[in-house]
């Protein structure tokens, strides 16, 4: 993908200035040389209508067969590309496990077959050059015999056969400098039809131009089933729920029980397959993508934050926001002493994927960039994993305080979510229960295996904590 | 902070690539010869060519047989230089790629051998540009360079000879003319080539922003900062343009400019030419060959000057791509030619931290004044705040980084004084990230032992209860990953499976089991302590709740270890310890 967008339009540029500079200029002399030889003496130049267009097959077969090959040629760039990538990404890992030879192997592999491929389109390419040279000379040879023939007749003056053997001259130069570009030309070509691809793929989600306002932030799930495009079971099924406006909720589950999902399709980075989503009382297909982004402030799983100050990081939450709410939020998302700390605090400049601070504190930079937003749903994807637990539990504390908030918490975790209002219980893919956390301990059978795994005295000493309180 | 990269200058670059070209040259010598046989059979065509004519003088007075004879060895010199040409071609197709393999190669070499501090501290978007884009440029302008260069050179001095052969002293007026065209070429080369480093710069940039971007796409869209990331895009790509097309512009005028001047010469030659004649040192024949070679004499000096501005732009890239290149690796890298073979035997056992210091930035010391000792089969856990340096003590031990001063010691032996391999060998790792290769699910799991029988595997996959979801997978240890097939949770069951199946003298384990939900990790736990029996182990992790049954466990703050002991007496003590540990059991804390 990257490579598409970067290398590939560069050699459509490269290609594209070439072919102006040349394809501008060659057409020109070889059609005006054919023209001028017909005014010359049209039998001989006849020699000319039959030479061009066979030079002209040549030159488009040539073209037709390396073009896709050429294509295949960026293919193996674009898997050297991925491979570079994975090997940066895991660089610890294949290190911890001695793993560089392979590695090295791989790439060699790859590296090699590439050259291979390159050398094969690169033999017919240069083939294209002395072809093209051999048959003007050869047309050029035919030209003297039938101008010799013609001369000796009286028919034609030998001036004019200079003049014709003049043009045949010139398209030689052309025709061999057309060539010796071919190759840029023909890459160029295979790029743009990758970078064309790019932007023929449909965004396969519309929203439409205009629709209703959201008036409160309660959240309806009725009958909800999604199947990932490339699976073969749904990720969740039939899910039906109702999040009241300002409740805290909690969805629990083992990795892979949906809860991922489920928020995927509430922000509509998916369109459900069957069910309906509505936002206040609205389906969520209605809403302009404006309205929809305005409703919700998600902190995703992955802490993700991108080069540049810790305020224009935060700002992406909402740009109008003035530095006090920035330090508000980050002092909610118990993210103010980590600003605090960096040399030029909001004006901190970050590197790319925010590669210069730790787990923690790029989780809670980016729960404040989402509460810098204030939507009235706010959606934490299990997103107090790299947290220390005091941290955690503080973090809990300050966003009890946003009364009027629907707050969404995605965790595996019970000391997470077990003070919300409603807990919804998530297991493969199907809801499995809902309610406040005692109903659930007394009820659920999942949720309490989830619970007793993550607090193993709790059955013994529960009457004690029941006292301590 | 970021090191202040060393910027290559064209002449460095170049420098450093004629050696690497140097490895094919009885290639090169080859692909010269054919140039010199395709040139002077080109060049003398014409000449039979105006024989030929010089033949038809009128009616009823062609020499038909005369005729003949020409155009036979016109069809044979021209076929003859074809070949050549083709052949030429061939081999410079092979010059190219060979050379631009050999320096990818190294590039590629460079990501398993440079230190982590380098590779931590750049991005892979600008890494990833100079291996992939960068070296792709370099293959465009040289072959250009090897298909063009040799040819025009040669055309020049054969037509020099013909000339030569006409008038000496009209020879000698054009080669006193011609360094002009030299001077105007070279001018314009030097401003186009600042101009082609920079544009291959902003792509460094652009490639970044776009592998930000795409990586962080749900953040984007989520924030609809599609705009502001466009606009982004927008501006760097605006520079680019720029850049582009200051780079181009000094590159075009360089034709146009060499024409120009060409012409103006060609015109002093007629002159010259003229005032010949009239003194009787040169006949109207002679005059019309001068001036045709003059002009073909030009014609390499146009096609060498866009030769030239090409490799500028090819030096430019291969300047970034031996930038990564020269960056030194790290002290004692791996062997990448040689497999381990018999790698020393490192003795385990004890693994001692001896007053060690490190600092990833020299003026923020991080771990300070760190003693820790670990005796043989010991369970050690890490815990602490983030940023306290856990992670770090990992990096250390495993020699990711090494230590400012100070020593860790295994088995009585300075880690320092092994080789990367052997020490590595003694490590199993699980890290927070999971990580895995393309390929299927039994490459993956087979990683640190190719030569795993799927009995194994599959024993290690029951171990580590990873072999209830590879088994239900559409085939099995067969089926390839692809980026969203599994959760992360699965994820990190590969990973674990991956290091139980190598079984191991000493492990460790970093937040290996955050990702993974706690009904799974009490499975996955007790496939652990199983692992861990007998084993050193070092455990970094947030919840408490997996490293209550530590031999010892180190609290750290600040890089230094505020309290250590075993989970009942922490407990007791009633320090930072017991803190966090009743913020995890507390229900509403205070």
């Amino acid at each position: 993908m990257i490579t598409r967008l970067t290398s590939d339009i560069n050699q459509v540029q490269t290609g594209f200035n070439m072919a102006l500079r040349l394809l501008l200029r060659s057409p020109f002399i070889v059609f005006g040389s054919m023209i001028a030889a017909f005014t010359v003496n049209v039998k001989a130049a006849l020699i000319f209508a039959v030479a061009i267009p066979l030079l002209a097959l040549v030159v488009f077969g040539i073209m037709l067969v390396s073009i896709p090959l050429y294509r295949k040629v960026q293919k193996r760039l674009d898997e050297i590309t991925r491979l570079s990538n994975e090997n940066l990404a895991g660089v610890r890992v294949i290190r911890a496990f001695r793993k560089e030879r392979a590695a090295v192997a791989k790439f060699d592999e790859k590296v090699s077959a590439m050259t291979k491929l390159n050398e094969f389109v690169g033999r017919l390419s240069a083939a294209m050059n002395p072809v093209t040279y051999v048959m003007i000379n050869i047309a050029a040879i035919v030209l003297i015999q039938v101008g010799a023939v013609q001369v000796n007749t009286g028919a034609m003056a030998q001036g004019q056969v200079v003049a014709l053997y003049n043009y045949l001259a010139q398209m030689i130069v052309e025709l061999i400098k057309l060539a010796s570009l071919i190759i840029t030309i023909n890459r160029a070509w295979a790029c743009g039809d990758r970078v064309g691809q790019v932007l023929a793929t449909e965004n396969d989600l519309t929203y439409p131009k205009a629709g209703p306002k959201v008036t409160n932030s309660q959240v309806d799930f009725k009958n909800v089933s999604f199947t990932y495009p490339a699976a073969s079971a749904p990720a969740v099924s039939n899910l039906t729920f109702t999040i009241k406006p300002a409740a805290t909720v909690g969805i629990i589950g083992g990795t892979g029980s949906g809860k991922s999902t489920l928020l995927k399709l509430l922000t509509r980075f998916y369109d459900c397959g069957e069910g309906e989503i509505k936002l206040g009382g609205v389906s969520i297909k209605e809403l302009t993508q404006e309205e929809l982004l305005d409703q919700y402030a998600l902190v995703p799983q992955k802490a993700q934050l991108f080069a540049g100050s810790i305020r224009d990081n935060l700002l992406m939450g909402r740009l109008e926001a003035s530095d006090e709410e920035l330090w508000q939020a980050l002092s909610l998302a118990q993210a103010k002493d980590v600003v605090l700390a960096k040399p030029g605090q909001l004006d901190f400049q970050l590197e790319q994927e925010g590669r210069n601070l730790s787990g923690g504190q790029k989780q809670r930079l980016t729960i404040a960039r989402a509460l810098v937003k204030q939507a009235p749903l706010l959606i934490l994807d299990d997103s107090d994993s790299a947290l220390d637990l005091a941290t955690g539990a503080r973090l809990r504390q300050a966003l009890a305080s946003l009364k009027d908030v629907t707050k969404i918490l995605v965790s595996q975790r019970a000391s997470s979510i077990m003070q919300a209002d409603q807990i919804l219980v998530l297991d493969d893919g199907k809801l499995v229960a809902s309610g406040k956390h005692e109903e659930l301990l007394a009820n659920c059978q999942v949720y309490q295996e989830i619970y007793y795994s993550q607090f193993p005295k709790e059955k013994e000493v529960k009457e004690d904590k029941e006292g301590s309180r | 902070m970021k090191k202040q990269d060393k910027k290559m200058t064209s002449w460095q670059a170049m420098k450093q690539l004629l050696p690497i070209i140097g490895r094919y040259r009885l290639l090169l010598f080859i692909s010269i010869i054919l140039a010199a046989v395709s040139v002077i059979f080109q060049l003398y065509v014409p000449i039979i060519f105006g024989r030929a004519i010089d033949q038809i003088v009128g009616p009823g007075k062609v020499d038909f047989p005369a005729i003949g004879q020409d155009l036979v060895q016109i069809l044979i010199l021209v076929i003859v230089s074809a070949a050549a040409t083709w052949l030429m071609g061939l081999i410079n197709n092979k010059l190219t790629y060979r050379t631009v393999q050999d320096i990818r190669e190294k590039a590629i070499r460079q990501l398993q051998l440079l230190p982590l501090s380098y590779l931590d501290q750049h991005s892979s978007g600008d890494i990833v540009s100079r291996i992939i884009a960068d070296t792709d440029q370099l293959s465009d302008g040289l072959l250009l360079g090897f298909s063009q260069l040799f040819s025009g050179l040669i055309t020049i001095v054969a037509t020099l000879a013909f000339m030569l052969s006409q008038s000496v002293e009209i020879t000698l007026l054009v080669l006193v003319l011609t360094p002009l065209s030299f001077i105007v070429a070279r001018f314009i080369a030097s401003r186009s080539y600042q101009m082609f480093r920079k544009q291959s710069q902003t792509r460094g940039e652009q490639t970044s922003l776009i592998e930000e971007m795409v990586s962080g796409v749900n953040v984007v869209k989520a924030f609809g900062y599609e705009k502001t990331a466009s606009s982004r895009f927008a501006e760097i790509n605006h520079r680019l343009q720029e850049y582009s097309q200051q780079a181009t512009f000094y590159s075009s005028l360089t034709n146009p400019a060499t024409r120009f001047i060409n012409s103006l010469i060609y015109a002093l030659v007629a002159l010259a030419g003229a005032f010949a004649i009239m003194g009787g040192r040169l006949t109207v024949g002679g005059l019309s060959v001068l001036l045709n070679y003059s002009n073909q004499y030009m014609k390499p000096f146009n096609d060498i000057s866009s030769v030239i501005t090409e490799l500028q732009n090819a030096a430019a890239c291969a300047g970034r791509v031996f930038e990564l290149i020269n960056e030194e690796p790290e002290a004692d890298p791996v062997d990448l030619n040689k497999a381990d073979g018999d790698l020393p035997e490192v003795k385990t056992g004890s693994v001692v931290f001896d007053h060690v210091n490190f600092s990833y930035q020299a003026d923020k010391p991080l771990i300070r004044d760190f003693n820790l000792t670990a005796k043989p089969g010991m369970r050690v856990a890490l815990v602490g705040p983030t940023g306290c340096g856990k992670t770090t003590t990992i990096n250390l031990l495993m020699r990711f980084y090494d230590v400012d001063s100070g020593g860790i010691y295994l088995g009585g032996r300075n880690i320092k004084d092994m080789s990367r391999h052997a020490l590595r060998k003694k490590f199993g790792m699980v890290l927070q990230d999971t990580w895995l290769e393309e390929g299927t699910v039994r490459d993956n799991l087979a990683y640190g032992k190719e030569d795993a029988t799927d009995e194994e595997i599959i024993a290690a996959a029951k171990a580590a209860h990873s072999w209830g979801f590879i088994r239900r997978l559409p085939q099995g240890l067969d089926t390839p990953l692809s980026a969203d097939s599994l959760s992360a949770g699965q994820k990190q069951l590969l990973c674990i499976t991956r290091v139980m199946l190598l079984d191991p003298p000493m492990l460790i384990l970093d937040e290996a089991t955050s990702s993974i939900d706690t009904r799974t990790e009490m499975l996955i736990q007790a496939a652990f302590d199983k692992l861990m029996q007998g084993r050193t182990s070092f455990v970094v992790a947030h919840r408490l709740s997996t490293v209550v049954n530590a031999d010892l466990i180190l609290v750290m703050k600040d890089g230094q270890i505020i309290e250590r002991g075993k989970h009942a007496d922490l407990l007791a003590r009633g320090g930072f310890y017991s803190q966090l540990y009743r913020s995890q059991f507390a229900k509403f804390p205070s």
